[in-house]
């Protein structure tokens, strides 16, 4: 990971890189005890049957790849894993518009926006708030006696109480609101950081040329703006393959209504009922992969274009 | 120049990202490695609680005389909610309140544990110190600890559990407790390893106002007459449907009915098996819901309770004596309870809803403690009598219930001054425990899960909810089979 390779040329500079390794020891350290051990060892457990059935243990056993297949030959994981992208999708793309365009604003010294530091801290705002408390709380608004539907049922819109957590649909979208509204801000903030690092004579370059704002906009602040942006997407898809929170929270664990809000790690989370730790292992190891080649995928896919 | 920083600190943060990621993603099953070993290297100790308990057990015995010197001090109790706590503050002479966990017995100080039953949290944190048992500290093992029904079987069918005999407890002075009550925490080798202070046979709850208006009475045995039967009962929930109230607040409110009729246990083997009686209740849950006779939402949220007040528009609610008094919200000014709205009546099946039971864990260092809170709370008529009187609960002793079942001055508030205790102590002796297994709770939430999306019109037949449930049986118990 460390991409600085010290010259020999210089020694005082060997002498200095050696304190930069000294500081490194730390994260490392944590990094093999916490994150790395556990990586290895979810490996290795996957490969055993390892459970509690009551307060009896059972295994471990060694019993191969039994766990793998069993895990990829029901359907329900690649349900789950199409129910996690889907909801990531339906709430990553409002992100990305919205914090664009409000990046792009709040950059944009010509706009003169008045007020700037308010609405940076108050976008910033939802993601403060515990995902678990954001989904009880909309699981408070929107239940079928909640704020929501009586102003529906007081304007009315309705001639009954909207039962959102009993569609698919519904149920879905809240999911994918709330994680719009809690990561909206976050983006908006990593793009503006990234727009302002744009040097301002391009724009002035531009501006001498007679560019329309649309023209400066996709030829000159996106293709700057791409590193960061796969960034945002990146992290975005990791922690969108790793939902839990939201839909454990709103769902109480069920995932309702049909399953359609369970997403991988919840599945993970149903396996503590008798502490499964061979299967937990194997979904684990499952997810790691996928993520890996997401990941890969979307940032091929980027950095290809980059070169045209 | 500056792309290329940017690049390679791209792939730095994408590496770290997905590492951590993962890093996180991994941790949890990792984690619990060291725990999954622990019980394999205890594995012979589990052994050691027996033999213990059976040389403790004279022991015990002879401690019981002698004054309790070479007892803990410190008593861990472990529970999901405050009930049992505040029966012992309320009924056990001696017991001081320290502060929101602790209490004081004498110069024992009592610990109390409590995790709430949410998402299996309580028999989580259990497991873990049943477990630890033998490492523990004397002052820091689990003395007491309480169950349920519907998983009270995973506990005594192990030895993590003492028996009641080994604690100086006889069968005399068990005997005015009714039967079914100890069926529950006797394990597969018949022996009792738990009692418990309440009864829980359930009755439907109607508000009076709603009978009086909609069927012109609200005496009992008339009410009773238009729900004696389902039939019966679908069509009095029209009839309600008609002035605009809802027969139920929930399709879950009749659940405990259905399934304690049931004829079949849960699990047979390593089978799961489904009863008639079940398929019934999903049928007849469905016929209701789609008639717009009631609800389907779940049990204890806001939108069930609103009929616990006159505008919730709710007929009849499903419980045990428990649910009247401690759930109703009679302390509320507005409620139906306070203003003693309801009545009780049998309902078209007689069932049974919950109760705690409380029970020793093996290697406790506070035996006679133990045995004492068993006695007084769970056999001693007097404090019996008093939890009655005092909390209208119903109480685990044949003989105090049908005294009071008989006093004419003994009045429920709630259910405006009517006495329903005839009518429990009758549930109470036809309860049958014979059908419980250790995955009770788990396969019945489930099933309700599944059954509650075909009865909202999600799944188009009972086949597809059917097998929802195995798929979610079967990912929480990887032993059993379908």
């Amino acid at each position: 990971m460390d991409k600085n390779k010290s010259t020999k040329a210089n020694h005082n500079v060997v002498k200095f890189n050696r304190w930069g390794y000294i500081f490194l020891i730390p994260f490392f350290v944590t990094y093999i005890i916490f994150s790395l051990i556990p990586l290895f060892s979810t490996i290795y457990n996957s490969f055993f049957e390892n459970y509690r059935s009551g307060l009896k243990q059972i295994g471990p056993n060694f019993v191969g790849g039994a766990n793998y297949v069993n895990l990829l030959t029901t359907p329900e994981i690649w349900k789950y894993l199409g129910n996690t992208l889907l909801m990531w999708v339906g709430g990553f793309i409002p992100q990305i518009v919205i914090a664009l365009l409000l990046a792009y604003w709040f950059s944009d010294p010509s706009l003169r926006l008045k007020g700037q530091r308010f609405f940076k801290t108050v976008i910033y705002m939802p993601n403060l708030i515990m995902a678990s408390a954001f989904s009880m709380l909309f699981f408070a608004l929107f239940s079928d006696s909640g704020p929501v539907n009586q102003i529906l049922l007081s304007l009315g819109a309705i001639k009954e109480p909207f039962k959102f957590f009993q569609f698919v649909g519904a149920s879905r979208i809240l999911v994918m609101l709330m994680n719009f509204l809690m990561w909206f801000g976050n983006t908006t903030i990593l793009l503006m950081a990234g727009m302002l690092g744009i040097d301002s004579s391009l724009y002035e370059a531009a501006q001498v040329d007679g560019a329309t704002a649309s023209q400066v906009f996709f030829k000159i602040t996106m293709p700057i703006l791409r590193p960061i942006f796969i960034y945002v997407l990146i992290t975005s898809l990791i922690g969108g393959l790793q939902m839990f929170d939201v839909p454990q929270i709103l769902t109480n664990g069920r995932g309702n209504p049909m399953d359609a809000l369970t997403t991988v790690i919840m599945l993970l989370n149903r396996y503590l009922t008798s502490k499964d730790v061979g299967r937990g292992g194997a979904l684990s190891v499952f997810l790691f992969i996928v993520t890996g080649i997401l990941s890969l995928v979307v940032f091929r896919i980027n950095s290809s274009k980059e070169k045209d | 120049m500056r792309k290329k920083i940017l690049s390679v600190l791209l792939s730095t943060t994408m590496v770290a990202g997905i590492l951590s990621a993962c890093g996180s993603a991994a941790e949890t099953p990792a984690t619990e490695a060291p725990a999954a070993e622990a019980p394999a290297a205890e594995a012979p100790a589990a052994e050691a609680p027996a033999a213990d308990a059976a040389t403790e057990a004279p022991a015990a015995d002879a401690a019981a005389e002698a004054p309790a010197a070479d007892e803990g001090k410190v008593l861990n109790i472990s529970a999901w909610n405050e009930e049992f706590k505040s029966r012992l503050t309320d009924h056990y002479p001696g017991y001081e309140v320290v502060d929101g966990t602790t209490g004081k017995i004498g110069d024992v100080t009592v610990n109390w544990l409590i995790t709430p039953n949410e998402e299996n949290a309580y028999q989580n944190r259990l497991d873990e110190l049943l477990l630890a048992q033998d490492s523990a500290a004397a002052d820091d093992k689990i003395d007491l600890f309480l169950v349920e029904a519907d998983y009270a079987v995973k506990y005594t069918d192990t030895d993590y559990t003492m028996p009641i005999k080994d604690l100086g407890i006889t069968d005399d002075e068990l005997k005015d407790q009714y039967t079914y009550t100890q069926d529950v925490v006797t394990d597969s080798n018949g022996v009792l390893k738990g009692t418990s202070w309440q009864g829980c046979p359930g009755v439907m709850i109607y508000n009076r106002a709603i009978a009086k208006e909609v069927f012109g009475t609200d005496e009992p045995a008339d009410i009773q007459a238009k729900f004696s039967d389902w039939d019966k009962f679908f069509e009095s929930a029209g009839e309600l449907d008609k002035a605009g109230y809802d027969v139920i607040s929930s399709t879950a409110d009749t659940f405990r009915v259905y399934q304690n009729n049931a004829k079949l246990p849960w699990v047979n083997g390593t089978q799961i098996q489904v009863d008639d009686n079940l398929k019934k209740w999903v049928e007849d849950s469905k016929k209701l819901a789609d008639a717009g006779y009631c609800n389907t939402w779940g049990q204890w949220g806001e939108d069930w309770n609103k009929g616990f007040y006159p505008e919730g528009k709710v007929f009849a609610y499903f419980g045990p004596a428990w649910l009247i008094d401690f759930c109703m919200a009679a302390d509320v000014d507005g409620s139906v309870a306070h203003d003693g709205g309801w009545a009780a009546t049998e309902g078209p099946q007689g069932f049974y809803w919950g109760g705690t039971w409380i029970c020793a864990a093996t290697g406790t260092d506070n035996a006679n403690l133990v045995a004492d809170i068993m006695r007084k709370m769970t056999m001693d008529p007097e404090v019996m009598k008093d939890i009655v009187l005092k909390d209208n609960d119903f109480v685990n002793n044949r003989p105090v219930m049908e005294e009071l079942a008989n006093d004419p001055s003994y009045q429920n508030a709630v259910l405006g001054g009517q006495n329903p205790l005839k009518m429990f102590c009758a549930g109470a002796d036809n309860i049958d425990m014979a059908n419980l297994t250790a995955y009770d709770q788990g396969l019945l939430g489930d099933f309700q899960t599944a059954m509650g999306d075909y009865i909202n019109g999600n799944y188009a037949t009972y086949d597809e909810a059917l097998e929802q449930f195995y798929t979610l049986a079967l990912q929480r118990y990887p032993e059993l089979t379908r």
